[in-house]
């Protein structure tokens, strides 16, 4: 048979794609059906956010801009840069305040898994999981509008405090919120997780070793998937974590191998029934006191510096403040966990098809938001 | 490990490349070394058996709005659970230092978004190119003294 002249040829998965999650463009260099090498082109949705923070004249104003870094989970941004602006202060918030921080950001860890679960799924070509995802976290959106009249971007968890009081029947709406999604979580593992052919679809596939994981800077679910047992929630803990008892859910051997897309996706699943145990001991033990009183009415922080770190959904959200003792943040940087996370896609996709790029792509659950900032 | 003690084994190891070490009257305490040293002191601290920092927390650059740009790193180390703050400052007219893309892989993204929005340029970074912005914008955003540019590529910018 004749020798076979082969060249690459480069394909271009565009910013405007049903399958990247956001705007992002990858150019994939194609040998036949194999992929040789992936680069991903961000930037689409660049914001300026630091640069907007910068201009502020008051620390509390940036938390609408850091809201929508990572839209589908507004709590744990406002999180992570709350207490990056307190450990600056240097002020402790009430118990109270602590506990309803938790309660909001698992809530909302259960609702950005959902969408991440739901996506992935139909991403894949199951569009069934898809709408019981989205119709769960429905009742979660539900919960949120009680509390502070926002859906998706909430502006609640401010620096020293929260700008809303839990609403009367919260604590009863989130127990029953409970008791519906527990069996929930069991139908979505005999619909999609154990199905035939997503195991074929995502096992073995865009396998990514520990210490690649860490050198990479890879946090999150993804890094658990790839066997490290490492969660900021009990290796560093803040907000009272350390309170909580919840396991932390590592990649397994049982279906394809540690640190695949499978893993990637069942440890969201299982940190969802997590997160449920953390939300009921929070709801449990809540005590009582003023969510405002701690709210300072100047912000004006003492020249200095703070890095503070947690761990929001897709992994660990840092925010490093810089202070020069004015009213107005110095220089506010976000490290995002989706922007290291991303950063890993060349490395895990040399050799794999075309199909299995959108598979991989899925399992490491970016939002474009997060990446570009 | 304290920090001081972190300063101590690297004082001994490099001598006057480590310039200064502030640990009163700040949050965290932090370490400032040469920017044309950065990369050997980056092997040491992943590779000494009592330092361990495997990973790159946060990479940053900053304008420090007195005609010095800076990089700042915070490490962490996963095996021993100690962290410390490395600070590099360098002039805004040659604002040039080593890269440490080949030591923490972190460092690739988070090196050229510093390039990108800060101009500074990391030397020996295997692909140093815009990541945020488009590849023909000029300037660099995050500076203090940055003025946003009339026209784009002939269109007006609006603000």
């Amino acid at each position: 048979m004749a020798e076979f002249r082969t060249e690459e040829m480069v394909l271009n998965m565009g910013p405007q794609h049903p399958s990247t999650h956001g705007v992002l463009r990858l150019e994939v260099v194609l040998d036949g059906e194999i992929v040789v090498n992936v680069v991903p082109h961000i930037g689409y949705l660049h914001r300026c956010f630091e640069k907007h923070a910068e201009a502020m004249t008051n620390y509390q104003q940036v938390i609408p801009y850091v809201d929508r870094m990572d839209y589908v989970t507004s709590m744990n941004n406002d999180l992570a840069y709350a207490l990056a602006v307190e450990k600056l202060l240097g002020i402790q918030v009430p118990e109270r305040v602590s506990y309803i921080r938790v309660i909001m950001a698992e809530l909302n860890r259960i609702a950005s898994h959902l969408i991440a679960i739901g996506t992935y799924g139909l991403d894949i070509g199951a569009f069934t999981p898809f709408l019981f995802c989205f119709r769960d976290r429905e009742l979660i959106l539900d919960l949120f509008e009680m509390t502070c009249g926002a859906r998706l971007l909430y502006n609640y968890i401010w620096v020293g405090g929260l700008s809303h009081d839990l609403p009367h029947g919260f604590v009863e709406k989130a127990r029953a919120f409970i008791k519906t999604f527990r069996p929930n979580i069991k139908e979505l593992n005999d619909l999609l997780s154990y199905n035939k052919i997503f195991i074929d679809r995502t096992a073995n596939v865009g396998v990514l070793p520990a210490d690649v994981a860490i050198n990479y800077g890879v946090t999150g679910p993804m890094l658990r998937a790839s066997g490290v047992r490492w969660d900021l929630r009990k290796n560093d803990p803040y907000s009272l974590y350390e309170r909580f008892d919840f396991e932390i859910p590592v990649g397994t051997n049982d279906i394809g191998v540690v640190g695949d897309s499978w893993n990637r996706y069942m440890v969201r699943v299982r940190e969802m029934e997590q997160s449920l145990n953390i939300i009921e001991q929070a709801l449990d033990n809540l005590p009582s006191g003023d969510v405002k009183s701690a709210i300072p009415k100047r912000i004006r922080p003492p020249v200095g510096e703070a890095y503070v770190r947690s761990e929001s959904p897709k992994g660990e959200l840092g925010f490093y403040v810089i202070s020069d003792g004015s009213g107005s943040p110095f220089r506010v940087k976000a490290r995002s966990p989706s922007f290291c996370n991303l950063s890993a896609l060349p490395e895990i996709s040399r050799g794999a098809m075309v199909a299995d790029l959108v598979a991989i792509l899925g399992s490491i659950d970016i939002v474009l938001g997060e990446v570009d900032r | 490990m304290e920090s001081s003690e972190i300063y101590e084994i690297l004082k001994n190891e490099f001598g006057e490349t480590i310039l200064e070490f502030k640990r009163d009257g700040v949050v965290e305490p932090y370490i400032v070394v040469a920017p044309d040293h950065i990369r050997d002191i980056a092997y040491f601290l992943r590779d000494d058996e009592r330092l361990q920092f495997t990973s790159l927390m946060c990479l940053s650059s900053v304008d420090y709005n007195d005609g010095t740009l800076g990089v700042v790193y915070h490490l962490h180390s996963m095996t021993l659970g100690h962290k410390i703050v490395l600070k590099v400052r360098v002039p805004k007219e040659a604002p040039h230092v080593q890269s440490v893309e080949a030591v923490w892989k972190a460092a690739n993204w988070h090196e050229r978004e510093a390039y990108d929005l800060m101009g500074i340029a990391f030397d020996g970074h295997p692909d140093l190119r815009r990541i945020l912005l488009p590849y023909d914008w000029e300037g660099h955003p995050l500076r203090k003294d940055y003025k946003v540019p009339e026209f784009y590529n002939g269109m007006k910018v609006p603000y």
